[in-house]
């Protein structure tokens, strides 16, 4: 191989979409690619013009345009441009100038199209911007399927298994000679047989049942059997068996429910394993399921703050076995319900019985579904109508201090907007809430929604929770009827918008301007949840997590085809990356926040991220011409 | 220049001439296909970067190792189509050497005489303008190679980048910058001259990779200092 080639195919390796290309191909790309120089200022390619070639940046940086000539994005080393082009007629679709004197690699348009054919990792990067996006979200959610808390994860050993014709004797043997403390019982099966799996050597079995240590001393010994005893005359009538794809818990939950120890786990017919109460139980104890039963054992505040540290632990647990945001978010809103309904417990113990009856509700992230780890407090309390603030205030005023100190206590902060039930505006009657969302909705005011939006993301944590519940339907009979309120709301959730990208160590805005970090919440996640807000309450949906609320909306055929999803993978991937950074945080003893440095982002994150601040860009104007001000 | 070379203006006679005389067909054919008109805008002239790397500085006592061409023009550079040929040398390769052009004693003991590859090499600069980095090698180096094994000169227009640089640098602003911080000289090697064009480093001293850098250099200078219309009779020398 000529040196040259070496030198191109050495740069090209460290970017995407050529870093997960094999070595035959990258020397084949490097032997075939031409070079051109362009001063900067420059034009490299004019819209319109002919393009037959993939123009790679080996150095130096250029802006890429719209056809209007707005900025579409500035790129540098290791990017490249020109593939829009060249999948559309091989006409320039964006034109585009150096901004630094600029060495650009010439890839001939042959091979790219091979690449796209033959490449499916390379294709998806090169399509535009939905499918990459798209591509990304999915093989993250295959990749977790088969990671996350599916029973055979726990499994370490094939099982051991025998003939049920065989005796106890050579059983326990068995047992001893393998160190197992079950041993699975085959007989034979006809072909035809619905439960029957193909042998190993010969002939087709079925499983028959189990023997465990506890049944040689249950069934045998303690019933005076002598060790010749046929296996099948001793063994269980009923056989309780788990797949091997479901999950950790549900194994969990078919073990209490049948009060067994031994699960065998099942792939379709064939036994792959047992599972044994120990596994799960050591397996839990650093998850979620396992904290949140730990809180309801606390007695006390410091007890509760005292898991803070396991809570933190399960958050990076998740993050590192690949769990989506919508696990991480439903596994941090459950602990943090658990918290608030154990404080509340905690309180109640201490004040006595609610002198009228009420509901605990929470709003914002908690209500979606969505918490991560660095979040404050939303909460209010609904009262029921008997309430007499002289007689019961003091008891609902005392409940909410306990538990919003606790939550400050726990690493929930309290609310800087005041959205906590110790406010006395958000401890109210019904019939006052039912006031509040009425005038919200019927009298929208654009500056007053701006502070109580966080209250269309509502659920009840503990008490009566038809109150919320009537809110709930309040909200969604009123707010489609309401072209105004849905305008206001609408116009609100432009008020944040993304960035374009990033361009080497900085954040850029769509002006050009340079950041040195960008809130992925505030221009990111919120952003879009405030899109998909607007769009589930138009369709009068009552689903408060944003994903559940794009269902409704796939449903209500209310937005153009795959808009929706657009919406979903762009979500689900800033989610994905604010979280990943917020472990990462974690992991080196940092305050996890919600600010990420563009050195900390990698390549193939920078152009799914760029894609996604594309899609909300998109999402924020089709809103605009969606929900106009109604003229009055 | 310790050779005698025909003045700018009378290379397209001198090409004429040769082509007529001279009995080697390789050296007649790249005669014959001529060299374009002193006011022929760089825009319209085919280009190749060529560099040889060689046993020493000195035409009379080191020979040739290897020889890298790549073909272009203002717009585009093809290492694609480029050549790269190991040669043995008929004088012995010194450690020295061996280190600093990375080719070994083995490489060079199975690769042909230079005769073997002249044909290909003359082929494949005909009816191209010759752009190098330092005029001092190439040029005087092939003709020395030409004329021991045909008998005859070759010898041929060029644009030298290096000469381009020195140009600059004496005329332009890096000279008084320089002069104002009392620095070293500036230096007109091809990589420091590349990386003042913001041009990439490469792993320097393989023939082909250092024409393909020449190429890449010309084109950088030709956006900076002229323009795609400037008259070649402008550059060679």
């Amino acid at each position: 191989m000529e040196a040259e080639v070496q030198e191109i195919s050495e740069h090209l390796r460290q970017y995407p979409p050529f870093d997960r290309l094999d070595r035959k191909w990258l020397d084949q790309i490097a032997a075939r690619t031409d070079v051109a120089y362009y001063r900067e200022g420059s034009m490299i390619q004019e819209y319109g013009e002919p393009i037959d070639t993939l123009r790679y940046i080996r150095s130096g940086a250029v802006e890429i345009y719209r056809h209007n000539g707005e900025l579409y994005n500035r790129i540098g080393e290791g990017d490249i441009f020109g593939h829009t082009g060249l999948l559309h007629n091989r006409r320039v679709r964006f034109p585009v100038r150096a901004i630094e004197d600029t060495l650009i690699y010439l890839i001939p348009a042959d091979i790219f199209d091979r690449l796209c054919e033959e490449d499916d990792q390379f294709a998806d990067f090169v399509e535009l911007s939905g499918p990459r996006l798209q591509a990304t979200v999915e093989q993250n959610e295959r990749e977790n399927d088969l990671m996350v808390s599916r029973v055979r994860r726990l499994l370490t050993r094939s099982p051991v298994s025998i003939e049920e014709n065989a005796t106890v004797h050579e059983a326990a043997r068995s047992m001893t000679d393998h160190h197992v403390s079950s041993i699975l019982l085959l007989s034979r099966a006809e072909g035809g047989d619905e439960r029957a799996f193909a042998g190993e050597e010969d002939g087709h079995w079925r499983l028959s049942g189990i023997l465990t240590d506890q049944d040689l001393r249950a069934r045998v010994l303690a019933a005076g059997l002598s060790g010749e005893t046929p296996l099948a005359e001793i063994k269980h009538d009923r056989l309780i068996t788990i797949q091997s794809d479901e999950s950790v818990y549900e194994a969990m939950l078919a073990m209490l429910r049948n009060n067994v120890h031994h699960l065998p786990v099942l792939h379709r017919r064939r036994p792959v394993g047992v599972v044994h109460l120990s596994d799960i139980v050591r397996y839990e104890t650093h998850s979620s399921l396992y904290l949140v039963s730990n809180i309801f054992n606390q007695g006390s505040v410091k007890g509760l703050a005292r898991l803070m540290p396991d809570v933190r632990a399960a958050f990076v647990r998740l993050v590192d076995d690949g769990a989506t945001s919508q696990m991480i978010g439903q596994a941090m809103s459950s602990i943090g319900r658990s918290l608030i309904r154990r404080l509340i417990e905690l309180a109640e113990a201490e004040l006595g019985p609610p002198p009228v009856p009420y509901c605990f509700m929470v709003n914002g992230s908690m209500a979606r579904n969505d918490q991560t780890i660095a979040t404050d407090q939303d909460n209010a309390l609904i009262l029921d109508d008997s309430f007499d603030p002289e007689q019961h205030d003091a008891w609902f005023a005392a409940l909410a201090e306990r538990v919003s100190d606790g939550l400050h206590a726990c690493g929930y902060p309290y609310c800087n907007g005041g959205i906590m039930g110790t406010n006395p505006k958000w401890r109210q009657p019904l019939s006052v809430w039912r006031r509040y969302f009425e005038e919200w909705i019927d009298k929208p005011d654009p500056e007053k929604l701006l502070h109580s939006s966080i209250f269309f993301d509502l659920e009840a944590v503990h008490g009566e929770e038809r109150f919320v519940e009537q809110l709930q339907d309040l909200i969604a009979q009123r707010a489609s009827q309401s072209p105004l309120f849905l305008a206001a709301l609408a116009r609100n959730a432009l008020n944040r918008t993304p960035p374009l990208g990033f361009f080497r160590t900085f954040v850029m805005e769509k002006d050009g301007q340079h950041n040195n970090s960008i809130n992925l919440k505030r221009r990111g996640t919120a952003p879009l949840v405030d899109v998909i807000r607007v769009h589930a309450l138009a369709i009068g949906s009552r689903s408060q997590t944003s994903f559940d609320r794009l269902d409704d909306i796939v449903k209500a055929n209310s937005l153009p085809a795959g808009q929706a999803d657009k919406l979903r993978y762009a979500l689900e991937f800033i989610s994905m990356v604010r979280i990943r950074h917020q472990a990462h945080d974690l992991k080196h003893h940092h305050a996890p926040d919600n600010n990420i440095e563009p050195e900390n982002v990698s390549d193939g994150e920078r152009h799914n991220l760029k894609d996604a601040f594309q899609v909300l860009s998109n999402a924020q104007k089709f809103l605009r011409f969606r929900y106009p001000m109604p003229n009055r | 220049m310790s050779n005698p070379q025909p003045e700018e203006s009378t290379w397209a006679a001198f090409f004429a001439d040769k082509a007529r005389r001279c009995q080697d067909p390789a050296l007649r054919a790249f005669y014959a296909a001529g060299v374009p008109g002193p006011q022929t805008p760089l825009c319209d002239v085919p280009l190749v970067a060529l560099d040889l790397e060689t046993t020493g500085l000195d035409v009379h006592r080191h020979a040739i190792v290897s020889i890298g061409l790549v073909p272009f023009d203002l717009r585009r550079i093809r290492p694609s189509a480029g050549r790269y040929w190991v040669v043995r040398p008929q004088r012995p390769l010194d450690e020295a050497s061996i280190r600093f052009h990375r080719i070994t004693h083995a490489e060079v003991a199975h690769a042909p005489d230079i005769d073997a590859v002249l044909d290909e090499l003359l082929a494949e600069l005909s009816g191209r303008l010759v752009v190098v980095h330092y005029r001092g090698i190439e040029r005087p180096f092939l003709d020395a190679a030409v004329q021991d094994r045909r008998g005859e000169r070759c010898l041929f227009p060029l644009i030298d980048t290096m000469s381009i640089e020195a140009r600059e640098v004496r005329q332009g602003g890096w000279n008084r910058l320089k002069g104002m911080l009392r620095g070293a000289p500036t230096s007109i090697r091809l990589s420091d001259t590349r990386a003042r064009y913001g041009l990439p480093a490469y792993s320097a001293h393989h023939a082909k990779l250092d024409a393909l850098a020449t190429a890449e250099l010309l084109q950088a200078q030709i956006a900076r200092h002229y323009s795609p219309d400037t008259p070649v009779g402008e550059l060679w020398e």
